[in-house]
């Protein structure tokens, strides 16, 4: 994985002095606190419902275990004891004080980490396919870009105030698990004819109050035109986005105003004069980037392995473990794993300081000491030999995080909504919680199949619930909680926004709705290998809609 | 407020014409652009420097062919959180090579100064307590990531042609994270990690 070198280490320990010194100045009085607000937010840090909330950034959802390690010590000296993992493949504290956040920054610096551009109206944290590098069906490693992206976007001086935040999402494979079309610029790794690598670059993608997908505006991007190009696109949006209304001001209202063809000719435009810049990366700066994702010293195994069979036939919970956590490796012989961070009638993303050095030692012991975040709040452990698996479930079920359920029912998205976040309406922890509960049977989870049920607790929509199988919106009603139901979103390569079934449910109707909506779906399916996007995709919004309301 | 250029506070020699009557005015002058769309051909007649201050939603190419004529271009920041004039001062310097005073005008804060400084401006119309910021603006980092405007050589470039990295003076503060043992840095395997 990547590693700092003077230039980044110099960067990062600079950044954080430059940070004591206003918060020092804040304490003083010198700044107010409107004064005060961007240059925390610019680095991670919000003011919440209750306390201090510090967003750290987690690059393309790589970790490793070292830096795991410190983010269990900064739970446990400067929080609760935990920490709550993101839909963009970041970490949160709750309960720092302001005073101690400059000292958080610094034990951050020291493993390699920051808070830089988490918040605020910047190019935020790239996401990523959090099995780049060891997917089977790969075509490149996205990490590269990624962390190419994130050197050149890390306090851009042209691009710091935009009209409003601005996210980045990189895939590498055909198999999208990176939402890139939900994020204002998607960038899709491809090979054209002649066998180069590039990318489709879609943009105006976002959720909030208007979910639209972001459309291509360029079918083939070589690599070596990358930031070049994202200077362009950003250099249209900055002048032209909007700024009188914070809910047109994202790139997807300017591109859907302008027009796709109109914001392409005006991208373009804008990079025929820098695209042979000093942006233009040469080759050997990519090469130099991705010597540092070279993969670990694999070891020569046999694709097959006898020994996790017998495993899997004499252990039924193990067996339904691989079934849903375990994914294919590129590499013969080795697997990747999910950890769930999603146990029945848990909190979605919420990980101990315990449980983070559990983790740590498990990537080290069994798995080059590697650990990634996906943007589900999970994590993975990208390198483990097939023949360890039983080992390493073992270990993470006495740790309470081998839950089956990665892409069933209950692997739940979800906000932190009205229990921390002060833009929510309604809360959304104890919805996930109440529904996870329900459908705690795992047998009954693994017939229903892969859906992803994911909750927002206001429109800005941090869960994904629009491109959730399931979505789940929080709204307040004349001070009342009330949940929205849309169904036949999907975050994957055929992304979706779902459609909105009817009237919003109370609290105590909602988990039942969702029952309602299984029930519908396992009654409709041609069968088990039907999933639920599938059938409902087959038969529309109707049966749903009609259940749903006849019985309420 | 205190006119900053090149770091040091100046007198300001300026004088910002808001009406047609201040055209008659001899000395140095800043017009709008409403004002020297309307009265271009005068200005131009006219003996002294000229300046022209865009708002925020007014682009340098709205004023692109006169360039050569002016001095001075302000731009606005109508608040600190409005960056048009990001892009726009990269334009006027970079496309445009406008290499008269670029001036930000309006709401400039302190800690804003790094990034105006690295897209071109190199007057700053800043208010009393951001007047010593300047110093830290041009100190806090010894280098960026990305090239901008500015004649400081990037990290990237520096990498590239090996100009070190000033030493960081500040030292990281941070419990010892646990080291591995022996045992388990033989399962960590070569270079891989930690």
């Amino acid at each position: 994985m990547y590693r700092y070198d003077e230039f980044d280490q110099t960067f990062v320990t600079q950044r954080v002095e430059q940070f004591r010194e206003q918060v020092a100045r804040r304490i003083s009085g010198e700044l107010s606190e409107d004064e005060f607000k961007p240059l925390r937010l610019m680095n991670g840090l919000y003011l919440q419902l209750h306390a201090y909330m510090l967003r750290v950034a987690i690059p393309y959802g790589t970790l490793s275990s070292r830096q795991l390690r410190q983010l269990g010590y900064i739970a446990r000296k400067y929080d609760r004891g935990y920490g709550h993992f993101t839909t963009r493949q970041n970490i949160q504290f709750n309960w720092p004080t302001l005073g101690d956040t400059p000292d958080i920054l610094a034990d951050l610096a020291a493993v390699e980490m920051h808070a830089i551009q988490t918040s605020g109206n910047c190019i935020r944290n790239t996401t990523a396919d959090a099995t780049a590098g060891v997917a089977a069906d790969e075509i490149a490693d996205s990490r590269v870009y990624c962390e190419i992206i994130r050197q050149w976007s890390t306090l851009h001086p042209e691009f710091s105030f935009l009209p409003r935040k601005f996210k980045v999402a990189v895939t590498g494979a055909p198999g999208d698990r990176a939402v890139t079309a939900a994020h204002d610029i998607g960038l899709r790794m491809v090979r054209n004819d002649i066998g180069e690598i590039g990318f489709e670059v879609l943009v105006g993608g976002g959720q909030g109050r208007t979910p639209i997908l972001a459309v291509t505006i360029r079918e083939f991007l070589p690599a070596e035109h990358l930031l070049s190009y994202l200077e362009a696109v950003l250099r249209v949006y900055n002048q032209l986005g909007r700024r009188d209304n914070i809910y047109k001001a994202r790139i997807k209202i300017l591109v859907r105003e302008t027009g796709t063809e109109e914001f392409a000719r005006l991208v373009e435009e804008e990079w025929v004069h820098i695209r042979d810049s000093e942006l233009k990366l040469p080759e050997d700066e990519i090469a130099r980037i991705h010597a540092y994702f070279a993969p670990p010293a694999y070891e020569v195994l046999d694709a097959t392995c006898p020994e996790l069979d017998v495993q899997r036939a004499g252990n039924r919970a193990f067996d339904a473990w691989v079934r849903s956590n375990v994914e294919a490796h590129k590499q013969p012989g080795y697997a990747i794993a999910t950890v769930s961070l999603k146990p029945h009638g848990g909190i979605p993303g919420d990980a101990s300081a315990e449980q983070m050095e559990r983790v740590a030692d498990l990537a080290d012991r069994y798995g080059f000491g590697e650990v990634r975040v996906s943007y589900k709040q999970n994590l993975l452990l990208p390198d483990l030999r097939q023949r360890d698996l039983f080992a390493v479930w073992q270990e993470l079920t006495s740790a309470g995080l081998a839950t089956a359920n990665s892409h069933k029912l209950s692997d739940i998205i979800a906000c932190p909504g009205l229990d921390y976040c002060n833009l929510a309406n309604a809360r959304s922890i104890p919805i996930a919680q109440m529904i996870s509960t329900r459908f705690a049977d795992l047998e009954r989870e693994q017939e229903i199949g892969n859906v992803t049920v994911n909750i927002s607790g206001c429109i800005n929509a941090c869960a994904h619930h629009h491109v959730a199988n399931i979505g789940i919106l929080g709204v307040d009603k004349k001070g009342k909680e009330f949940y929205q139901v849309t169904l036949g979103g999907a975050a994957d390569q055929n992304a979706a926004i779902g459609d909105i079934v009817g009237p919003a449910f109370d609290e105590d109707q909602i988990v039942g709705a969702v029952e309602t909506v299984v029930d519908v779906y396992l009654e409709k399916r041609t069968g088990s290998d039907e999933p639920f996007i599938d059938t409902y995709r087959r038969i529309g919004i109707k049966p749903f809609k009609e259940k749903l309301y006849a019985t309420h | 407020m205190p006119l900053i250029k090149n770091g040091a506070a100046v007198q300001d020699p300026w004088f910002a014409a808001t009406t047609e009557a201040d055209l008659d005015r001899s000395g140095p002058l800043l017009v709008t652009l409403e004002l020297w769309q309307q009265h271009r051909d005068r200005l131009v007649g006219r003996v002294g420097p000229l300046g022209v201050r865009l708002a925020s939603a007014q682009s340098p190419g709205l004023i692109a062919a006169d360039l050569d004529r002016l001095d001075l271009v302000a731009l606005e920041f109508p608040k600190f959180t409005d960056g048009r004039a990001y892009s726009y001062a990269r334009l006027l310097r970079e496309r445009h090579g406008f290499t008269g005073e670029v001036r930000a005008v309006g709401h400039v804060l302190r800690d804003q100064i790094a990034f105006m400084l690295r897209c071109g401006f190199d007057a700053l119309d800043v208010d009393e307590r951001a007047a010593g910021g300047w110093q830290s603006a041009t100190t806090a980092f010894s280098a960026w990531y990305q090239p901008a405007t500015d004649a400081q050589a990037p990290i990237s470039a520096r990498r590239r042609y090996a100009v070190p990295a000033r030493a960081s003076q500040s030292v990281i503060r941070s419990e010892p994270v646990r080291v591995a043992d022996a045992a388990e840095l033989a399962v960590c395997a070569a270079t891989w990690a930690y």
